[in-house]
């Protein structure tokens, strides 16, 4: 079979004889923004606590001390990653690694490691910026009622944060899908990777990328509809059931009230 | 030092920068007083209620809880906490929950409760306040006047020793207060202790046991309710009161 001479033709031809590779290219890019973005989170909400707990002039001055140190390492940290490329910092994490430690990583432990610091640190904002939008009444609330900093945070604050950063996380999802593109100059075999070596092998790189450019935005679009989807289950329902034994008094018993938070996304 | 008093307050002062917002405070509370403290906005009231509960740490002076200073940088403010309740002018209720989550979530995780016994009592103080049959709704879905009966429930269930009130009604429309009102007339009725901040003169005169009047951080005046209401003493007092009845 020779390679057709129109463009339909040409796709047909590519995804006939790559499909698969295209398909494994796709499926390695969603693994590595999949899994870097659930580590980058938890990275990003390790960060957002430790840079949240309070200190107060009361407390030990050791405990001060090293909560100083372990912010300003965070600070640092965030602030690099955040103000650096992730192509540079691919090639600077995945050369120096070798030239300094004679540590040769696997490009794909190398793809996890890089999407998940990288995107680590932009969530260890967004985190912290969830938990301090939480009004501070709640936290005196739950202070009041003997709660601890830690019990507050666990079933009070950062179930709240979670909800109101949940955009964020899907934009870094998305992000990523798409940056992982950058990895391939450390070659690692995503899609944009397939797809440079499927065009370049039979000279049809307006096609190819043609064909990588709809997988791209089927990926991301899917993945923006499904949080969408996601998102709307963990507000739970409009309207409460009235608890009451008068079964007659049940069946007016439905109420419902509009969502404000509904009218913005709109 | 006199027995039997629940907490007693000496030479309470405190000072946010150089502003002194409360200076030398003393009193004291017996079981089931209500205290109301009455005051124009601004001499401290909030400041000395939050001290009470160690959301402020007082600069100087000693709080003592049946005889134990609370002060103390060892006391377990936590602990102290799940003793001494409050209800504050916004509610806070803990929106992520349902009104029986707010009045579980306590008992269950400070006081170890188990599930089935916390949900039991919970349900014995929503009923209480008249709030049982909105168990599922979430703070968002409720009015004013009803999420102050859920937290004064979320308070109660915790079965505290002293509850405090931050002007539980300042942040109510007119017709939401009398419901929140006679929820707390029905608890003074029953000998919960408590202290309340308020700006409801005729509710201050019924409930209390004791009236306390600051202004610009000290207590001025303090005594019965017929005493401070019908005969006060204190010039500012006077001035104060009949600055309210005028309206
Ligand atoms: N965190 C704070 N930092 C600095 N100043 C404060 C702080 N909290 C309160 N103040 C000041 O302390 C004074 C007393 O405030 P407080 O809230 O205790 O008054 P209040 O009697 O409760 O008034 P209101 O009736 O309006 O509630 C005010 O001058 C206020 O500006
Ligand atoms: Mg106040």
């Amino acid at each position: 079979m020779s390679l057709p001479q129109d463009f339909m033709g040409r796709i047909g031809y590519l995804l006939s004889m790559y499909g698969e590779s295209f398909l494994v290219g796709a499926g390695k890019t969603m693994v590595i923004a999949l899994v870097g973005t659930l580590i980058g989170c938890l990275i990003g909400f390790a960060v957002g606590i430790v840079q949240t707990i309070p200190v107060s002039k009361e407390d030990h001055i050791i405990k001060r001390i090293l909560l100083w140190i372990v912010k300003l390492i965070l600070n640092i940290y965030v602030e690099v990653f955040r103000g650096t490329p992730m192509m540079a910092q691919a090639m600077f994490i995945f050369f120096g690694a070798s030239a300094v430690f004679h540590y040769n990583m696997s490009t794909w432990f190398a793809a996890f490691f890089i999407v998940s610091i990288n995107t680590g640190a932009y969530m260890s904002e967004t985190v912290r910026g969830g938990i301090l939008s939480i009004d501070p009444g709640q936290t005196e609330g739950a202070m009041a009622i003997g709660m601890t900093h830690v019990q507050t945070m666990m079933n009070v604050i950062l179930p709240q944060a979670l909800r109101n950063i949940m955009p964020q996380i899907g934009n870094n999802l998305i992000i990523n899908i798409k940056d992982t593109c950058v990895l391939s100059i450390i070659g690692v075999v995503e899609l944009f990777y397939t797809t440079k070596g499927v065009a370049g092998a039979m000279y049809t790189y307006f096609e190819a990328f043609a064909i990588t450019m709809v997988i791209y935005f089927i990926l991301t679009f899917t993945c923006s509809r499904i949080l969408r989807f996601w998102e709307s289950k963990l507000d739970g329902p409009d309207n409460y059931d009235l608890a009451t034994t008068d079964t007659l008094a049940h069946t007016s018993g439905m109420y419902r009230y509009p969502d404000p938070r509904k009218g913005e996304d709109a | 030092m006199s027995d039997g008093n629940i907490l007693e307050i000496h030479h309470l002062s405190k000072t946010f920068g150089k502003n002194v917002v409360l200076r030398d405070i003393d009193f004291s509370v017996k079981p089931k007083d209500v205290t109301c403290i009455i005051g124009a906005s601004g001499s401290g009231k909030s400041t000395l209620l939050r001290c009470v509960n160690l959301l402020e740490t007082p600069t100087s002076g000693q709080i003592l809880y049946h005889e134990t200073d609370i002060t103390d940088r060892k006391m377990n403010a936590a602990a102290y906490r799940a003793k001494v309740g409050m209800v504050f002018q916004n509610f806070n209720l803990f929106s992520n929950m349902t009104v029986l989550d707010n009045c579980m979530v306590g008992q269950v995780k400070v006081l170890k409760k188990d599930k089935a016994e916390a949900r039991k009592n919970a349900m014995m103080y929503l009923e209480k306040v008249n709030m049982a049959p909105y168990i599922n709704a979430k703070p968002r879905q409720l009015s004013g006047g009803q999420k102050q009966r859920v937290a004064i429930a979320r308070a109660l269930a915790m079965e505290p020793e002293l509850l405090l009130f931050d002007e539980p009604t300042s942040a109510l429309d007119p017709q939401m207060v009398g419901e929140v009102l006679s929820v707390m007339r029905a608890l003074a009725k029953e000998g919960l202790t408590m202290i309340i901040v308020t700006h409801e003169m005729a509710f201050a005169r019924d409930v209390s046991s004791h009236v306390v009047f600051m202004a610009d951080g000290v207590i001025e005046e303090e005594g019965k309710p017929e005493q401070i209401f019908e005969n006060p003493q204190n010039q500012r007092t006077k001035e104060f009161l009949s600055r309210f009845r005028q309206g």
